[in-house]
């Protein structure tokens, strides 16, 4: 692990080819290819039920594609999945205090305790969770689980960062919190990849865009052209507020 | 009715007197079930979270005997240890019978499958609650039955106090394989037993209300470690 070829090989770009995913004998995600490369900020946009948590689980390898690939660009020897995290829709935080939560991906990968300790505590007052550090984490409020799951994400200093809705369920100052905490991870490096429905969030944090619709990517922008031309009738649809599923 | 009273004023008597029957019998008691439990605990907890997680041959047949055994009849138990202790037994070499070791074998192999089967469903429902989390952190086998196991201890102590209530509380086993010998296998359900048979009702009543207090406290136990927990780790 200590090697300095393999600290710095990049495991991106992440490519998916022809993945399609099913369940109960439905098709939920549809022949779907694209590749994700390091450095920019990737939107997954579509509405409710397009299938992109299931797109965010194919990529971060929690579920397997019925048909196609996923594929890290990674040298072997490299742990991929120590060099990605992710935020889940629902932040599962675990029954221990809030430092605990952010140590303990820390402590499965065996990291000294000097280096843990200050890296939870950076994590934290990044987050703006230190005066909670004693907390039961479960007792937090919603927007702090939040910062929470994403203070614990960003301690493993990941090469990608997934976030499924991260905002789902917030007011909006919370909402602000939790994207300039997004920010702060992308500017020390990581690549972000998260979904949304929210346009206004979209507009504020993506560079590119993938507009998914129905389990099939309809379109791939860099933000500035989708939101001004799209292509599809259902990406206008969508952006004018009047896409039903 | 005055039988009772006279009863109740000499089992009185006797629990405030410290006699020394009484001690020596609940000690006994106290030290048989607690040895018991601890050995059922050091092999059920990890047997069980193996079950809940685990996949291996047999896996599903194991999880329903441990369910089917958590009803054993402690009398069938006392009978197949008897059976295995005894002289032309298996394990007779041993000289176990009649002793308070065979006492433990035999609440051990009661209290086992409920500590088991108990401990089987609650990392089971933890571990489903964590489970994409887990992955996503990249823990190993090891790791995830170890953070289940930390996660889920207050949920796993209420498992092994159902089980030390079933131990202390069971006659049929002990009196099978222990004998009830005076000063040796005497426990407060065997005391308890025949004391009442020979018409003794107040060292009989006495030992019964011991008997009652102790699961009481485990009782109580039990919900005091529900109460600080959630608080503390939600
Ligand atoms: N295991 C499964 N079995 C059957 N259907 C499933 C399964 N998992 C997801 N689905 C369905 O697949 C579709 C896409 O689900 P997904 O959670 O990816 O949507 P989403 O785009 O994230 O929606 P939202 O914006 O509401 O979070 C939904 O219709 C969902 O009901
Ligand atoms: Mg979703």
């Amino acid at each position: 692990m200590a090697e300095p070829a393999i600290e710095t090989s990049s495991i991106l770009p992440l490519r998916l080819e022809s993945v399609s995913y099913e369940a109960s004998g439905k098709r939920l995600i549809d022949g779907v290819t694209f590749d994700l490369r390091a450095g920019t900020r990737s939107v997954i946009l579509g509405p409710n039920g397009a299938g992109k948590s299931l797109l965010l689980r194919l990529c971060h390898g929690l579920i397997r594609p019925s048909a196609g690939n996923v594929s890290w660009a990674a040298a072997s020897g490299v742990a991929v999945p120590y060099r990605q995290a992710m935020v889940f829709q629902r932040p599962v935080l675990l029954r221990r205090s809030v430092a605990a939560n952010v140590a303990y991906p820390l402590r499965l990968r065996r990291t000294p305790a000097r280096e843990r300790h200050a890296r939870v505590e950076e994590a934290l007052s990044r987050a703006g969770l230190s005066a909670l550090a004693g907390r039961a984490a479960r007792s937090l409020s919603g927007g702090e689980q939040q910062r929470l799951a994403i203070a614990r994400a960003w301690v493993m200093r990941p090469e990608v960062l997934f976030l499924d809705e991260p905002t789902a369920n917030l007011d909006p100052a919370a909402a602000r919190a939790i994207e300039s905490l997004i920010d702060g991870v992308h500017a020390s490096g990581a690549k972000i990849v998260m979904t949304t429905h929210d346009l206004g969030q979209a507009r504020r944090l993506a560079d590119e865009i993938l507009f998914l619709h129905r389990g099939h990517l309809l379109e791939r922008a860099d933000a500035a052209t989708f939101f001004t031309k799209p292509k599809t009738a259902e990406a206008s649809a969508f952006l004018k507020g009047d896409l039903s599923w | 009715m005055d039988d009772l009273a006279a009863a109740f004023g000499q089992a009185a008597s006797l629990l405030l007197g410290f006699d020394a029957e009484l001690i020596e019998i609940i000690g006994l008691s106290l030290r048989v079930s607690f040895m018991a439990v601890g050995l059922a605990a050091l092999l059920g907890l990890p047997l069980g979270a193996a079950v809940a997680l685990y996949r291996f041959p047999g896996r599903t047949l194991l999880g329903a005997l441990l369910n089917a055994f958590m009803g054993l009849p402690p009398v069938v138990v006392g009978l197949v240890v008897y059976l295995m202790l005894s002289r032309a037994g298996p394990l007779g070499a041993l000289g176990l019978l009649f002793t308070p070791g065979a006492m433990i074998l035999a609440q051990c192999l009661l209290v086992l499958p409920i500590v088991a089967a108990l401990s089987a469903q609650i990392v089971a429902d933890l571990n489903e609650e964590y489970n994409e989390q887990l992955h996503s952190f990249a823990a190993g086998p090891l790791q995830r039955l170890a953070t289940l196991v930390w996660d889920g201890r207050f949920s796993l102590m209420t498992a092994i106090l159902a089980g030390f209530g079933r131990a202390i509380a069971e006659v049929g086993a002990v009196m099978i394989v222990g004998g009830n010998i005076a000063h040796s296998t005497r426990v407060m359900t065997t005391a308890i037993a025949l004391e009442t048979s020979k018409g003794n009702l107040a060292l009989a009543l006495g030992l019964g209300i011991v008997l009652i207090a102790l699961a009481l406290a485990v009782n109580f136990a039990a919900l005091a470690l529900r109460d600080a927990a959630r608080p503390r780790y939600g």
